[in-house]
């Protein structure tokens, strides 16, 4: 098994991916609205992580 | 006086809604269990069974990806503990979330895939990653129920 090193960006950013996909998939009943649910909470998902890396950036300072 | 009559009202609809879920018949097992039983086994399983073969891809892959992700990161798998409160939550509970990977996880540990738990963010991640796989599964389990009683499309 090869091993796979990933920074708290990567890692986070496929996290979202994954998890944003299976939450399209499950959460509506036509295809036009899983998938525009899913780009949503992708772009949730990322816009959260940029908003409190620089958020525990200025406050760590 | 205002607290106990607004008691006897919340009291009076927990009642009443008890009652209609008793009046509502359960759905039969034999329409769920395989849907259910082979949706744990196999990530999006349940959806091929039910003839959704593009939402069970999806599915597939995206819980697999993680799953190997964690695995390719070296994250641990979780032993049941118990001890205190928040030793009981963490094992168990993530115990638990390996577990709902199916097979995935069975194959795992059989293999000897499953890693001891080694300091570093990486492995860390990978950790999460691994538990994360299995409670997507569960929502995808979760999903292949809602159609197999006709709940969903």
């Amino acid at each position: 098994m090869p091993k796979m090193n990933l920074s708290h960006f990567e890692a986070a950013v496929l996290f979202s991916l994954f998890s944003s996909i299976v939450l399209g998939v499950i959460t509506k009943r036509t295809d036009a609205e899983r998938l525009r649910y899913g780009l949503r909470c992708f772009a949730y998902f990322v816009a959260a992580l940029i908003g409190l890396g620089w958020l525990m950036r200025l406050g760590h300072g | 006086m205002f607290l106990i009559t607004t008691l006897g009202t919340w009291l009076g609809k927990l009642r009443t809604m008890a009652t209609d879920q008793n009046k509502g018949s359960a759905p039969p097992v034999r329409a769920w269990a395989p849907v259910v039983g082979l949706g744990w086994l196999i990530p999006g399983g349940g959806h091929f069974l039910l003839k959704r073969k593009g939402r069970g891809t999806l599915l597939l892959v995206s819980v697999l990806s993680m799953f190997l992700l964690g695995l390719m990161m070296r994250g641990a798998m979780f032993q049941p503990q118990t001890g205190d409160i928040l030793t009981t939550i963490i094992y168990v509970g993530g115990f638990l979330g390996d577990l709902a990977s199916g097979l995935l996880y069975l194959l795992a540990t059989w293999l000897g895939y499953s890693q001891i738990d080694m300091a570093g963010h990486v492995h860390d991640y990978g950790t999460k990653f691994l538990v994360a796989a299995g409670l997507l599964n569960i929502l995808a389990i979760e999903d292949a129920y809602e159609i197999a009683i006709g709940k969903k499309d």
